[in-house]
């Protein structure tokens, strides 16, 4: 038995030892916000944060995020940084087809929590290896700089 | 049937009009049996369990307890489908956006079929097109009901009564009803002959950017796609085709395979094997573990360069189906300027990996997969299970990005086939690397274009031959146009924005050899043939001496709307207001395809080892009347980018037979990092909805191509970008290493593929 802290709570995992978390998140456990993509650390849908460092799940062996903690897009809106990623996304309407914008926010509030006022520079850096064909790059880099400043950096959608 | 496709090209000459009419992907499918516009308003039906009180057609369902159910006909990819149509049926229901929830129309041609593509398919940039008056049509019709019934109930006239927000008033007393309260009576209502459309000046919904019905799912990670199907008892699969097509499977060793723990079961089919597992890394390693050998088939020795060979000698001898015939081009005299143009292969690569789960019991069938083309999922699994219409279901669910793949069915059909091995419902999903290798690609085409200038360097004559297969023969060979054309390879160039006296468009139908599989991709014809055209004219420019933005304004026809948005984006661009520095440049691209204009202006700075810098977009799109403002510029943005990472990065080889490329490693696409500013902006209208959703991507390729022959003077007449081209001279690459993309130092390593090492 493997023991993983998820999003707050101590799971329990019976599954092999080098099977990726990815596949521990959605197979076993049902937590199927966090997404498969290309399965070589690509393309970022996968991201989770392990210490609230975003890394790419597909890739990580179980038995790597023993002992730490584990946050999935289920359990972002934990934090006041959580929600406010995911506001500004929804403010400035980010998501097209929205597969690989759950990946893209926990990369992004990974690098919020590192950076709460990052440059373009870290914005790039922190976010390159996150892959989205519908194109929403431009609403991206802007709901980053919203939700770290909390000023309107596009129109706002009509709720 | 009546096709809504206000092209303002068109000009007075009738054979010119059916031509347009009958452009594309719209125009194909019309010969499906598009003509039976078969599911009017009143022609609507009980949907499902939950037995609604009021069901007036189709689309539109409120219930007692006042909740209202809005069925959408288009599939939702990305693209903004929902939220299009939702927005036109509340907008004359008098509900508003919050007040609804939106679902997944089932398979029903009957109901729910695209008469733009006479099938129920989403596809062509037609949703609004198709939608723009049936479902305003729809919701009127269900309002008027509504109303009705608050009048007969109150025993006053329905015309001394209005709505809002899904509640009737009697505007002298001031009296109430919700429409839930209205439900029972309104459903014994008669539905009135001609409902009463909305004076657009008393919109409240179109054309304000209001929140996307489905996005607060997408960002919290609740909203399912296909690939997060869960039903009771599932396993999961994941399958590998033999990688040369035409191939088939001979046979394959199981042994270590059913070793690895949660390994369940060994699937074989004609040309692929299956692994079924536990979960999807049993079924992985699994398929991994298998030694399998193949029948690789004619096609094993087939290559790139071997297809490039076909392809232009098929446009030198082959015979040509006549596009467009204007004039005399072959009396012309003048200076001659010719030129060749080849596009590769292009993979989809949706985010969402083809997936689809299935469950197949003696006497039925569940499908559970994002599908652009749900009816005929149907047909497929009926074709497999030999089970009757009525037996298999299939769910339509939300799509990780669509861009034409899942206009095929393949990949249901063969997970139809995985399933009827087991009893137990199965899960299949293809590894990215089978998803690249097993699309149903862009093809190839290669194109010889060339115009015959007079003195003051304007085209009096103009040919183009385009030459590549027809997908249209392949998906739906009843639907080939009388004279054996297939107008998606003439769409876009045929009809060109600029004043032409003789013309002559054709097409040589050179069919991908060896069953390699092809399919539409974003943009469709229009992708392939604006690139060539509009690359084209900016090569006829630089021969005229002349600036591109001038020459393109001393040749445009008589057409306001393509002049206004050329005009309006030179002048955001600052097209001429400023100097350029050195290997900086600005591209032009004009067209008019899907029905929308579009002038896309792209700035890029090419480094002196031929590195692409993208710089900026402005794109200025008259789309007719505006649904949503908001998703008409993530459409435009997001294309936009689609088109610049076809351009910069993607293409499909092939080598002995099989495609070379595996994952985003080596398919690569455009990443935020190297996403420029994109401006957009919308011309007021009131003209009829065009298209968007694949605008933006028809038009980056040449504005980019273009950018970067005013940045270097190269000309690049095939696609991807070759940047071992563009490289400024051999000192340059001595300091390459400090000038390599960014993308090569990501945090996950991304291997950077500058194209110049490679």
């Amino acid at each position: 038995m493997i023991v993983l802290s998820i999003n707050g709570q101590d799971t329990q995992v019976d599954v092999p030892e080098d099977m990726p978390l990815l596949w521990v998140l959605r197979d076993v456990l049902g937590l199927n916000g966090t997404k498969f993509g290309c399965g070589m650390a690509q393309c970022g849908a996968c991201t989770v944060h392990l210490d609230g460092q975003a890394v790419r799940s597909c890739v990580l062996p179980v038995t790597g995020a023993v002992g730490k903690k584990i946050t999935t897009i289920e359990g972002l809106n934990a934090t006041d940084l959580g929600k406010r990623v995911q506001q500004a996304w929804l403010g400035i309407e980010v998501a097209q087809c929205g597969y690989c914008q759950t990946g893209q926010i926990m990369s992004a509030a990974a690098l919020l929590a590192a950076k709460p006022t990052p440059t373009d520079a870290d914005i790039d850096a922190a976010m390159s290896g996150n892959i989205c064909r519908c194109g929403t790059y431009v609403r991206i880099r802007a709901a980053i700089k919203q939700a770290a400043t909390g000023q309107l950096t596009l129109p706002q959608t009509i709720a | 049937m009546t096709l809504r496709v206000d092209n303002q090209l068109e000009l007075p000459n009738p054979q010119r009009r059916e031509l347009i009419k009958r452009g594309g992907l719209v125009v194909a499918f019309m010969w499906l049996g598009g003509a039976s516009r078969v599911w009017g308003y009143t022609q609507g039906a009980r949907l499902d369990a939950d037995h609604p009180q009021f069901a007036p057609n189709a689309f539109v369902r409120v219930n007692t307890d006042g909740s209202v159910q809005l069925v959408m006909p288009c599939i939702e990819m990305g693209q903004g489908a929902y939220t299009g149509q939702a927005t036109l049926l509340a907008e004359e229901l008098d509900v508003g956006l919050d007040q609804i929830t939106v679902e997944h129309a089932p398979p029903n041609r009957k109901l729910y079929s695209n008469p733009l593509l006479g099938d129920q398919a989403t596809g062509g940039s037609t949703t609004i097109r198709f939608c723009w008056t049936t479902l305003r049509d729809a919701g009127a019709a269900a309002r008027a009901m509504l109303v009705t019934a608050a009048a007969q109930r109150w025993k006053v006239d329905p015309s001394q009564c209005t709505a809002a927000r899904g509640v009737v008033t009697h505007t002298a007393s001031g009296r109430t009803l919700r429409y839930g309260e209205l439900a029972n009576e309104a459903a014994k209502v008669t539905p009135p002959a001609k409902p009463t459309l909305k004076d657009p000046k008393d919109f409240q919904l179109i054309g304000k950017p209001l929140r996307r019905v489905d996005t607060p799912a997408k960002v919290d990670g609740t909203l399912p796609f296909g690939i997060d199907i869960r039903v009771p008892g599932m396993k999961v699969a994941t399958v590998q085709a033999c990688p040369t097509f035409g191939g088939t499977l001979a046979s394959v060793d199981e042994t270590r395979a059913l070793a690895i723990p949660g390994v369940l079961k060994v699937v074989k089919l004609d040309n692929a094997v299956a692994v079924i597992g536990e979960h999807f890394w049993a079924a992985k390693k699994g398929l991994e573990a298998l030694t399998i050998h193949w029948n690789k088939g004619a096609g094993a020795g087939y290559s790139t360069e071997q297809l490039y060979k076909d392809l232009a000698d098929a446009s030198e001898h082959g015979t040509p189906i006549m596009g467009r015939e204007v004039g005399q081009v072959d009396k012309v005299q003048g200076k001659l300027i010719s030129a060749t143009y080849q596009l590769p292969l292009l993979a989809h690569a949706t985010m969402e990996p083809i997936n689809t789960t299935v469950h197949v019991r003696p006497d039925g069938c569940d499908i559970w997969v994002g599908t652009q083309v749900p009816a005929r999922c149907v047909d497929v699994a009926m074709k497999v299970t030999g089970l009757p219409a009525e037996s298999i279901q299939v769910h339509n669910q939300y799509m990780g990005g669509g861009f034409g793949r899942r206009l095929f069915e393949d990949s249901v059909g063969q997970a139809v086939a995985v399933a009827r091995a087991v009893d137990y419902p199965v899960k299949i999903i293809w590894t990215r690397e089978e998803d690249i290798t097993q699309d149903r690609y862009r093809p190839a085409y290669y194109d010889r274009i060339s115009a015959t200038l007079d003195d003051k360097g304007h085209p009096i004559a103009w040919t183009d031959r385009t030459t590549g297969p027809s997908i249209l023969a392949t998906f739906a060979p009843g639907a080939m146009g009388k004279n054996g054309l297939d107008s998606d390879l003439v769409e876009c160039a045929a009809e060109l924005p600029y004043q032409i006296p003789n013309m002559r468009v054709d097409w040589v139908r050179h069919d991908m050899p060896n069953g390699i599989p092809i399919g539409w991709w974003r943009g469709v014809g229009p992708t392939h043939n604006v690139f060539v055209v509009e690359s084209f004219v900016d090569e006829l420019a630089h021969a005229a001496g002349k600036d591109p933005m001038a020459y393109r304004r001393e040749i445009l026809a008589d057409n306001p709307r393509a002049k206004a948005v050329l005009e309006l984006a030179a002048e955001k661009s600052g097209w001429g207001r400023e100097s350029v520095p050195a290997r900086h440049g600005r591209g032009i691209a004009l067209a008019a395809p899907f029905g929308s204009y579009l002038c896309v202006i792209t700035d890029v700075e090419v480094s002196p080892q031929g590195e692409v810098i993208l710089k900026r977009a402005v794109a200025v799109v008259d789309c007719g009347t505006v649904i949503n403002p908001n998703t008409v510029v993530a459409q435009i943005e997001g294309g936009v980018i689609f088109g610049w990472s076809g351009a910069m990065y993607s293409g499909i080889t092939l080598k002995d037979g099989a495609v070379v490329q595996r994952n985003f490693n080596d398919y690569r696409v455009l990443r935020l990092n190297q996403t420029p500013p994109i401006e957009v902006y919308l011309m007021p209208s009131k003209e009829t909805p065009g298209g968007i959703g694949e605008t933006g991507t028809v038009m980056a390729m040449p504005s980019l191509a273009n950018a970067i022959f005013a940045a270097t003077g190269v000309r690049l007449r095939s696609l991807p970008i070759d940047r071992s081209a563009l490289v400024q001279d051999k000192n340059a690459l001595k300091s390459v290493l400090s000038a390599a993309n960014p993308a090569s130092s990501t945090p996950d390593g991304v291997a950077g593929q500058t194209g110049i090492f490679t």
